[in-house]
């Protein structure tokens, strides 16, 4: 009996083998990329891309749309600069101030925003994040307009010099990796369903007795930290933190990545990120200001374009056929 | 001379009439976003850039034409209104049946271009826009000097928020408006044009912005950052008051105005951030907003 049942199952190329290829060939490209771009912009982007990923796990994922991650990311910047510069602390110790301050602030942030939704939610973000930003601009230790200027990159683990651009840039892609690992892990597990089934309908994941506060909350705060990472290696990478960083306008940024990429998908934000740190790059040299074109981009994304980039590849045929699913 | 709270009274009531100009503007532009959430569920983002617009007609008019301020006054929230209308038909209108997210990301991409093409032709400085003459000038209360056009901002501000309540509350568009914001299916099936009624909303909201727009151009310099720096205020101007509200909008406007004037006399350090504060404790004891309805 078993027997039959196993021959009339239709034989597919398990999708886990070209998932697999396909990360493969992603990670390596990644390695190999100094060869042939420039390490700082290289460093830049992933830096952004593991900000949308992050970005990602709270609007992708758990269906919260946050118009203030500019405030973890920024802050995570000051504290961990301001740990290396004035404290003097290694590099992997100022990058944990970063984490540890961006998730306080996502516990503070998210604890008075998860009480109103869905538009509202975006709206206390932004108020919030403005009123760090206010905060940031008169605090003594971010320097006011100059920002905390040349921070030390430092030797990471005691030995690693960091002021090398090679070594930098294989530091940043590791942490890079383990945060999309982290970000894999979570929306895979148990708690990740969860968050899940509250961005799919949230008064049923009440009534089946998920307490969604705390889940949005833990959610909230996860995305904030990861933020931080981001946010804490910009710092290090570029040594210096200043109040663009903090600004609504980075907030709308991380937004655009994701949206670009694809809500919800894992990777998506990585191809955001890249389009969009290029185009700054593009047009950082000429007059032209690159909002304009954000938001035309923005308007074009949300009028036509909503799965984004990857999104649009997991449904098309060859992305069926390769064994991907994507659901909006 | 006279002091309140250890306070000069002409320092205190200088800021107090600061606070009320602040909040003339917060009222007209939380009234324009409650009126079009309550009819679109969109929350404009782009109303910063509309009310910006609205002050740039203005100058334009001057500068270019020689139309003053009285015309400007009609003129630019029409012009501006009807440029949403635009944006509203052929744009926004495909994203009602799509998560509320959307349409406050795309008004802010709308926000982003319509700042950035300003910039890009204007330069980030500020263009001087004169007071008109008629309302030039100042006068003394006895207490205080009051230049004639800030008591004019307050009054004038005052009518257009009771009158477009009346609109709302009193007449029959309004009535429409209302029926349509509780059930749009229903009114439709009545055979009133809904989806025009959507259009006339949006346009109207615009117009607000951009006739605080044009009030706001000889007090502040009429620069292309200026809607950017005031949206988000007055989105936590909006979420103190909920938006289930007219009256609760213009309500908070002028309230939140004051308490940040009165924070700028005993307190400067926490003045532009004070409205966040009281956000953030009102969303601690009353969730819904001051005047809001539970969502």
């Amino acid at each position: 009996m078993t027997l039959t049942l196993d021959i009339e199952k239709p034989k597919e190329k398990s999708p886990i083998v070209t998932q697999t290829l396909f990360l493969g060939i992603g990670l390596a490209l990644l390695i190999l990329a100094p060869l042939f771009f420039y390490p700082v912009f290289l460093m830049k982007l992933l830096c952004f891309a593991l900000f949308a990923c992050a970005f990602n796990l709270l609007l992708g994922y758990t269906g919260l749309l946050s118009f203030g991650h500019a405030a973890f990311f920024g802050g995570a910047a000051y504290f961990t600069a301001h740990a290396v510069k004035e404290w003097g602390l290694p590099p992997e110790l100022g990058i944990l101030v970063g984490v540890v301050g961006a998730a306080a602030l996502g516990l503070i942030v998210g604890y008075l925003a998860i009480r109103r939704q869905g538009i509202y939610f975006a709206m206390i973000t932004l108020a919030l994040a403005q009123m760090f930003y206010f905060f940031c601009l008169q605090a003594e230790f971010t320097k006011g307009e100059d920002g905390i200027q040349s921070v030390p990159r430092g030797h990471l683990f005691g030995f690693i010099d960091l002021s090398q651009s090679t070594n930098m840039y294989y530091f940043v892609l590791g942490v890079f990796v383990i945060g999309v690992a982290i970000i894999w892990r979570i929306i895979h597990s148990p708690f990740g369903m969860i968050l899940k089934s509250i961005r799919e309908n949230e008064t049923r994941a009440v009534s089946l007795g998920y307490s969604v506060r705390n889940y949005k909350l833990a959610a909230f705060v996860m995305s904030a930290a990861l933020t931080g990472l981001a946010g804490g290696v910009k710092a290090l990478v570029f040594q210096f933190a200043t109040l663009t960083d903090v600004g609504w306008q980075m907030s709308g940024e991380v937004i655009l990545m994701t949206l670009l990429g694809g809500i919800g998908t894992l990777i998506g934000p990585l191809f955001g990120a890249g389009l969009v740190v290029t185009l700054q790059n593009y047009l950082a040299t000429s007059e032209f200001p690159v909002t304009i074109i954000t938001g035309l981009v923005f308007m074009v994304c949300v009028l036509v374009f909503r799965r984004g980039i990857v999104g649009e590849f997991y449904n098309s045929r060859l992305g069926r056929k390769l064994g991907f699913e994507h659901r909006q | 001379m006279s002091t309140i709270f250890g306070i000069p009274m002409q320092a205190f009531l200088g800021q107090l009439l600061i606070g009320l100009i602040n909040g003339s503007f917060y009222a007209l532009l939380s009234l324009g976003l409650a009126i079009i959430f309550g009819l679109l569920r969109v929350i404009n983002f782009a109303h910063g850039a509309q009310y910006m617009l609205g002050a740039f007609f203005a100058w334009m008019l001057l500068s270019h034409f020689g139309i003053g301020y009285w015309s400007a006054l009609i003129v630019a929230p029409v012009a501006v209104g009807l440029v949403g209308a635009v944006i509203e038909r052929t744009m926004l209108r495909r994203l009602y049946t799509l998560d509320p997210l959307y349409g406050l990301l795309f008004t802010f991409g709308l926000a982003l271009t319509i700042e950035g093409t300003f910039r890009y032709l204007y330069g980030a400085s500020g263009q001087p826009y004169a007071t008109p003459a008629a309302l030039a000038g100042g006068t003394n209360l006895g207490f205080m000097f009051l230049p004639i056009y800030r008591g004019w901002v307050i009054v004038f501000s005052l009518i257009v928020c009771i009158g477009t309540w009346l609109v709302i509350e009193k007449t029959k568009l309004g009535s429409y408006l209302r029926a349509a914001t509780e059930n749009p299916v229903l009114v439709q099936s009545f055979g009133i044009n809904v989806p025009f009624l959507l259009t006339l909303t949006y346009a109207l909201g615009a117009g607000l912005a951009a006739l605080a727009g044009v009030l706001a151009a000889p007090i502040y310099q009429v620069s292309p950052l200026m809607g950017s720096n005031i949206i988000i205020v007055v989105f936590a101007v909006v979420v103190v008051g909920g938006m289930g509200s007219i009256m609760g909008a213009i309500v908070t406007g002028y309230l939140l105005g004051v308490a940040e004037g009165l924070t700028k006399v005993f307190y400067p350090e926490a003045s532009n951030i004070v409205i966040f504060v009281i956000m953030a404790i009102v969303l601690m004891i009353r969730p819904a907003g001051l005047f809001g309805r539970d969502a």
